[in-house]
């Protein structure tokens, strides 16, 4: 046996303790390396990777000159020109959808082979972990990805259609290839630490995969029909989709780095739906008193424990809808200041005049009576924000609902821009709004949690549980405090409201 | 040196391991034995700095497994259950990658890589892939692994599972002398004989508790008794059982044999000879009846299952 002095042992110590973003790197490309030299190694990563880097590009650009042949044969000449750049977004994705595969493979496959217990014993950290894999699941689907680019847009300059493309557009499906890649990645991260089994994994991708095909479509039609693609700078819209992409990487990562945790993979061993259990949490978090589970004694405990407690979990998501929502405010209100925005509004001699006229340019319904309507519009608005928000992160919770206070804010700009007296809109929005705005912050609130706690759980509790008591505790306040008051302020909106609005117009 | 303090893991309702209690000093083994799903795995996982306890603390070599989660995987060395290798890669290529996941440098990597690979037989396959290695050359791979970065702590699950007596003698050796460099073993096994040989504390663990623990000799007092002596007479006798009784307690006899169980043996065997051979009688051998840790394991945990029984 070599000698046993521990002095390596020492540098193993020290080593250790570095921290920075060099060090993090350093580390990360150890396993990027290993993972990158084994996938070379996989005929079955290796042969798609040829076949789409080399034959599918030379296939692309004869199937790029039959069709602008056939077409401008139909004198529809545009269509073959815009086949071509579409061909080449196509040329670019089809290799980085192996990343879903080598992402799936180098996390879930790791686990199922039993080889991730032996890399998680030593001392690389999560994050370096995580990176590194990462990255390994990257760099050969994108290296394939742009050298299919490369040949594609090489064989269609020297070819016989002699295509130059704008340098924008080949930037911008560059950078579009690169955040598809970094989604399908971060995705399948996310994916593979809540299952067990590739088999597992692969029929969860789909939740991946059919987002993502989607939005190849509507690139597509964007490649075809946007107003601006004639635009040498490229297509507008594509940028859009482009920093769209870029906030879901960032959402995935910071999703991805909290449940890619030593904790969460090895802890988890089941892939079987359990219903009834489920089910079953989550009743338990909607009786619970406290953290521990107790379940409240009566009506009255649970009004007064209970959802004092789901409320105080709320504190954060709260004071983040009352910023959105200000901001909303304020900038529906700047926003109507633009020239551009404003309403051609006619002079109001009086009150009534002026909401008769904002009635008609704004199609809102000052008053449309009948308390079950107010409740449903409310009450679905509130529910989708909450679904949205499910499979947004969150952000469809705070983008559906402060476009309400976008609104308010635009037309309290327009009545006050025309000289109009504000006070009926006061009257119209702030007699039930007491009761309805307090109760819209919280269900947005609720909404924004049960999205966002994926992203960032509380510390020590995996991500299936934080959903489950956030999930538990969205139910108790809906049930508990949203639908009372929401019932309570639609009573309001239809029988005192209207009154309100009467007194304060004179009539 | 390892130590834990009443260490616990929940798993949702389930407690998987309950207020674990082990102190393993410098140079010394502790085998902890238990049947399938007692917590033994769990209980590494969380010196590992693995798994985050629920609760109680623990430190290896002087790191709390909380706080200081990579300077404890830095002293670690862990063979698990599963040996979990990158098949294709070859043995040289692996373990560079965890000498360099180690940090240590190229020369020290390739020398502590080729060394241990010939203390363990292996430097014959060098240019095989791991996925052509056989089970327990496998095995062994994976405690080279372990050993690679020299860590004074090593955590070893089932480590001569699937080897053959060749093999697994090599490991016991090797477990043997790195002891005497001062290093702490935790060892979990099924293999009890193994267990006896290596370990010098025993820890029985059942339904994540720990519910015996001790020297071999300690655990045999405690659950199976005082040393059983056999005493060989030549030709028969007659009522040498009540001879003897108000020196030793008799358990069973024969027609030219008896056993009995001795708390002194030092002092009880010499007075007990000297009447046998008052007595006219003459003794062919006296020798102590061999107890094994199995018979322990057993009576442990039949006794735990009847307190169960009882709750």
């Amino acid at each position: 046996m070599a000698a046993t002095t521990p002095l390596m042992l020492e540098q193993t110590a020290q080593g250790s303790e570095p921290t920075g973003f060099r060090y993090t790197l350093g580390n990360a490309l150890i396993i990027t390396r290993r993972e990158v030299r084994d996938s070379f190694r996989d005929w079955r990563i290796i042969a798609p990777i040829v076949i789409l880097t080399f034959l599918f590009p030379g296939l692309a650009q004869f199937v790029a000159g039959r069709f602008a042949e056939f077409v401008a044969g139909y004198g529809a000449d545009i269509i073959g020109e815009r086949t071509i750049p579409f061909l080449l977004m196509i040329v670019g994705f089809f290799p980085i959808s192996i990343s879903l595969v080598i992402a799936l493979e180098t996390f879930v496959g790791e686990k199922e082979r039993r080889s991730l217990e032996p890399l998680l014993s030593t001392p690389l950290t999560n994050t370096e972990l995580y990176i590194g894999k990462t990255l390994a699941a990257m760099i050969p689907p994108l290296l394939s990805s742009y050298g299919g680019m490369g040949v594609y847009l090489t064989s269609l300059v020297l070819g016989d259609l002699e295509w130059r493309p704008p340098a924008m557009l080949v930037v911008q499906i560059i950078l579009l290839t690169t955040v598809q890649a970094l989604v399908m990645v971060t995705g399948a991260v996310v994916v593979s630490s809540q299952t067990t089994s590739t088999r597992a994994a692969n029929l969860l991708a789909s939740f991946i995969i059919i987002p993502m095909t989607m939005l190849i479509q509507g690139e597509s039609v964007i490649m075809f029909l946007a107003p601006d693609a004639e635009d040498p700078n490229g297509i507008g819209a594509l940028w859009a989709i482009i920093i769209g992409m870029a906030v879901v990487v960032f959402l995935l990562l910071r999703v991805g780095n909290s449940i890619f945790n030593r904790e969460e993979l090895l802890g988890r061993t089941i892939d079987q739906l359990n219903l009834k259990g489920t089910a079953r949490k989550i009743w338990r978090f909607v009786l619970a008193v406290d953290d521990d589970g107790t379940p409240a004694r009566n009506i009255v405990d649970w009004y007064r424990r209970g959802i004092r407690l789901s409320l105080g979990r709320l504190r954060s998501a709260v004071i983040v809808t009352i910023v959105v929502c200000i901001v909303a405010l304020v900038a529906g209100y700047i926003i109507g200041q633009m020239p551009e925005w404003r309403l051609p509004l006619p002079e109001a001699s009086n009150l009534t005049d002026t909401a008769q006229t904002l009635g008609r340019y704004t199609s809102i319904p000052l008053y449309t009576g009948g308390f079950r309507f107010f409740l449903w519009q409310n009450s679905r608005v509130l529910l989708a924000a909450a679904l949205i928000s499910m499979f947004t992160f969150g952000v469809g919770a705070l983008v559906i609902t402060p476009v309400v206070y976008l609104i308010l804010g635009y037309l309290f700009s327009q009545i006050v821009l025309a000289g109009y007296n504000p006070s009926f809109l006061f009257a119209a929005v702030l007699t039930h709004g007491v009761v309805e705005i307090p109760i819209i912050i919280l269900a947005t609130a609720v909404a924004l949690r049960l999205g966002a706690v994926i992203t960032r759980p509380p510390e020590g509790i995996t991500v299936g549980h934080a959903w489950l008591t956030a999930f538990g505790d969205t139910v108790k306040l809906a049930v508990g405090v949203i639908l009372p008051g929401l019932v309570l302020a639609a009573l309001i909106e239809a029988y005192i409201t209207p009154r309100v609005v009467l007194a304060v117009l004179g009539g | 040196m390892i130590e834990s303090h009443e260490l616990s893991k929940d798993f949702g309702t389930f407690r998987a391991v309950d207020q674990v209690s082990l102190t393993i000093a410098s140079g010394t083994v502790l085998a902890l034995l238990g049947p399938n799903g007692a917590g033994k795995t769990t209980t590494v996982r969380m010196l590992t700095s693995i798994l985050a306890p629920s609760s109680g603390w623990a430190r290896i070599a002087g790191y709390d497994v909380v706080k200081q989660p990579a300077q404890v995987r830095a002293h670690v060395g862990v063979l698990t259950e599963q040996h979990g290798l990158y098949e294709r890669m070859k043995a040289i290529e692996y373990l560079d990658f965890f000498g360099r996941v180690y940090r240590l440098d190229a020369t020290e990597r390739r020398r502590r890589s080729l060394d241990l690979l010939d203390r363990f037989g292996l430097s014959f396959a060098l240019d095989k892939r791991l996925g052509e290695y056989s089970k327990g050359m496998k095995q062994k791979l994976a405690l080279v692994r372990a050993l690679l970065h020299n860590p004074p702590v090593l955590l070893l699950d089932e480590p001569t599972s699937a080897m053959d007596p060749h093999s697994a003698k090599l490991v016991r050796d090797a477990i043997v002398e790195l002891q005497r460099d001062e290093r702490t073993f935790l060892i979990t096994t099924h293999n009890l004989t193994e267990a006896q040989q290596l370990a010098d504390h025993i820890a029985i663990i059942r339904s994540g508790a720990i519910v015996a623990s001790g020297t071999f000799h300690d655990l045999a007092r405690q659950f199976v008794g005082d040393p059983l002596m056999e005493l060989r007479t030549h030709g028969a006798f007659n009522g040498l059982a009540t001879d003897i009784s108000d020196l030793v307690t008799v358990e069973a006899a024969g027609e030219d044999w008896l056993r009995y169980r001795v708390a002194d043996p030092y002092n009880t065997n010499p007075a007990l000879l000297r009447r046998v051979a008052g007595l006219g009688i003459d003794v062919v051998t006296l020798s102590a009846v061999s107890q094994t840790l199995e018979d322990i394991y057993l009576q442990v945990v039949k006794e735990d299952e009847g307190l169960h029984n009882l709750e």
